[in-house]
């Protein structure tokens, strides 16, 4: 942090070199405190959920005694660990089955492109643009008749093929960006389409692959549309437990915090991890 | 050596085909059935509660629709939580961005904390805000406009729309700030210093150097963040229920009220067609622009 940049290195007089530094410090200033503000309510909740219910809705106050009460209290007496798990088991389950369909044709439109594979591309960018509620309808009643609603199975299919056309395009980009001539050297050594993809392609391309994972990981596991319409008690994940505390009778501050609190931590710090590879896929690789 | 390059391409052509079968099969099914299925319905007198009443209803859900006032009603609260967010998160994130890409000491930790907000689900964010933040009576910013002196605002009885935007902007801003800094990246330094030697300020240096580099990037954000500021949804259900009134109710929110709650499949699907319809206005813009990037 403290070696100065090229610009700074040689500054031209004593006068020059002193506006610089008080250029840095109030540059120090200014930046640290829009990061707190922007944070701020994020902190607010971290602490809260350490209050006692009295102190939560009391006037705010840094100082207070900790206590791990709330946390204690969404454990015992909402089942938390039941919505976690349903949360972990659509976002992963999702995640893994977009994988699984989406590295095929990756593979195929960056290696093996024909003159439809753009279109192909593009194409399955607009079925991203399809918005949620146009559909609600016709998805609310097929769950219906089909007995999906309320299932892990249903918000499942839903979230792989929401994050499906993410994940090809994410794909894509990294693929697109391997050097060729190992593919085509392993071709020459005689490696099959299998092995290409097992031996080669797959442990070259694993962090690209696993960015693309989380991703679909970070996209699922916040996802409140589906989850609040299709699911009410035994399939719901966090988003839709934590829409629970809603009702005007459960003003429970610390326990919302608490909860609250368990929900996002996982995801947060998988998002400050991929921040940088995340642009690719949410922006179709228009920014890298 | 050709024959077999030609042969190649065929079977390449083949294996291409096969490999995408699966994604490009499930898509079409995503996308194919529930959007027919929503014209379908759309033209059709279906309503749940009332299992009698069947048959082919021509316009007349349009019609029903486009002459309830809810539907405009609608229609400009979505215009404007679109509007004010998108104007809040685009300048924001464009200042912000400026900001975290000086140096300065912590920078990336304060990157980090800025951008956080983007990662909280939506559900989350907006009780907290809700309650901890815009409580009447027991808020922070209730705590901190009675601490210098002015009244507390009731911001859900009596802003209820801007209380919506500053949630969804505040879950917002960070996504425009996460692009355009990484697309800040690709500035060119030389450029920049070429420019400061010829004597540019800061601010020409924003406004000739900086802005248009950013111009694609702003683009990409403004149209990815319309798709999905249309159909804001989590944040008013846990909110503000659409009320008090009509005044937070949006086009998605209403769509599920008609649907989910008053069982009316018919009008429920014409209001499904109409946001289709507009975020394909929006999406044309945005494909155009991704195709032409793919291009080079």
């Amino acid at each position: 942090m403290t070696t100065l940049s090229s610009k700074t290195a040689a500054p031209r007089s004593v006068s020059g070199w002193r506006s610089t530094q008080s250029k840095r410090i109030l540059l120090t200033l200014l930046g640290w405190s829009v990061a707190l503000v922007i944070f701020f309510p994020i902190f607010w909740m971290i602490l809260t959920g350490f209050k006692t219910e009295t102190a939560a809705i009391a006037d705010p106050s840094l100082i207070f005694s900790p206590t791990l009460e709330s946390y204690q209290d969404v454990h015992a007496r909402s089942g938390y660990a039941r919505f976690a798990l349903n949360s972990v088991a659509v976002a992963f389950g999702s995640t893994f089955f977009a994988l699984l369909i989406a590295i095929p044709s990756a593979y195929a439109m960056a290696f093996l492109p024909t003159k439809r594979t753009k279109g192909t591309l593009l194409w399955m960018l607009s079925t991203k643009m399809l918005p949620s509620v146009g559909v609600l309808v016709p998805i609310y009643l097929i769950f219906r008749d089909v007995g999906l609603l309320d299932t892990r199975t249903g918000l499942i299919i839903i979230y792989t093929l929401m994050n499906l056309p993410i994940v090809v395009w994410m794909l894509y980009t990294f693929f697109k960006d391997m050097p060729k001539d190992i593919l085509e050297a392993g071709r020459m050594d005689g490696a099959s389409t299998f092995q290409e993809v097992f031996f080669l392609l797959l442990p070259l391309t694993l962090p690209g692959i696993a960015s693309t994972g989380l991703l679909s990981v970070i996209l699922s596991w916040n996802e409140a549309f589906w989850s609040l319409n299709l699911t009410t008690s035994s399939a719901a994940p966090l988003t839709a437990y934590i829409a629970s505390f809603s009702s005007p009778e459960g003003l429970f501050w610390a326990k919302l915090s608490a909860a609250s609190t368990m929900a996002i931590a996982p995801i947060l710090i998988l998002g400050w991890m991929t921040q940088k590879q995340m642009v690719r896929g949410l922006t179709f690789g228009a920014v890298k | 050596m050709n024959k077999t390059r030609a042969s190649g391409r065929t079977v390449g052509g083949l294996r291409t085909l096969s490999l995408q079968a699966p994604a490009v099969t499930l898509l079409l099914l995503w996308m194919i059935v529930p959007l027919g299925m929503t014209l379908w319905f759309s033209f059709q007198r279906y309503n749940l509660l009332m299992p009698g009443m069947t048959g082919f209803a021509g316009l007349e859900n349009y019609e029903y629709l486009l002459t309830d006032p809810a539907l405009w009603a609608a229609m400009g609260n979505t215009l404007l939580l679109v509007g004010w967010v998108l104007a809040i998160t685009v300048v924001g994130g464009t200042l912000l961005a400026v900001l975290f890409q000086q140096e300065f000491a912590g920078r990336g930790i304060a990157r980090v904390l800025a951008i956080s907000p983007f990662f909280v689900m939506p559900t989350v964010s907006a009780l907290v805000w809700k309650n901890m933040m815009m409580h009447p009576s027991n808020g922070v910013l209730a705590w901190l406009s009675e601490s210098i002196g002015l009244p507390a605002v009731d911001w859900f009885s009596s802003l209820p729309l801007t209380s919506i935007v500053i949630i969804v902007a505040w879950q917002w801003l960070p996504f425009a700030l996460l692009i355009l800094l990484t697309a800040m990246q690709s500035l060119d330094e030389d450029q920049v210093e070429a420019a400061r030697m010829d004597g540019a300020g800061p601010v020409a240096i924003f406004f000739f150097i900086t802005l248009p580099h950013l111009k694609r990037a702003i683009s990409v954000v403004i149209m990815i963040e319309m798709i999905f500021l249309l159909t804001i949804f989590a944040e008013i259900f846990v909110t503000t229920s659409g009320g008090p009134g009509l005044a937070t109710t949006n086009l998605a929110y209403l769509i599920y009220i008609r649907a989910l709650l008053d069982f009316d499949v018919g009008t429920a699907s014409a209001g499904g067609v109409i946001a289709i319809i507009l975020a394909n206005i929006v999406a044309i813009f945005l494909v155009r622009m991704v195709a032409k990037n793919l291009e080079d």
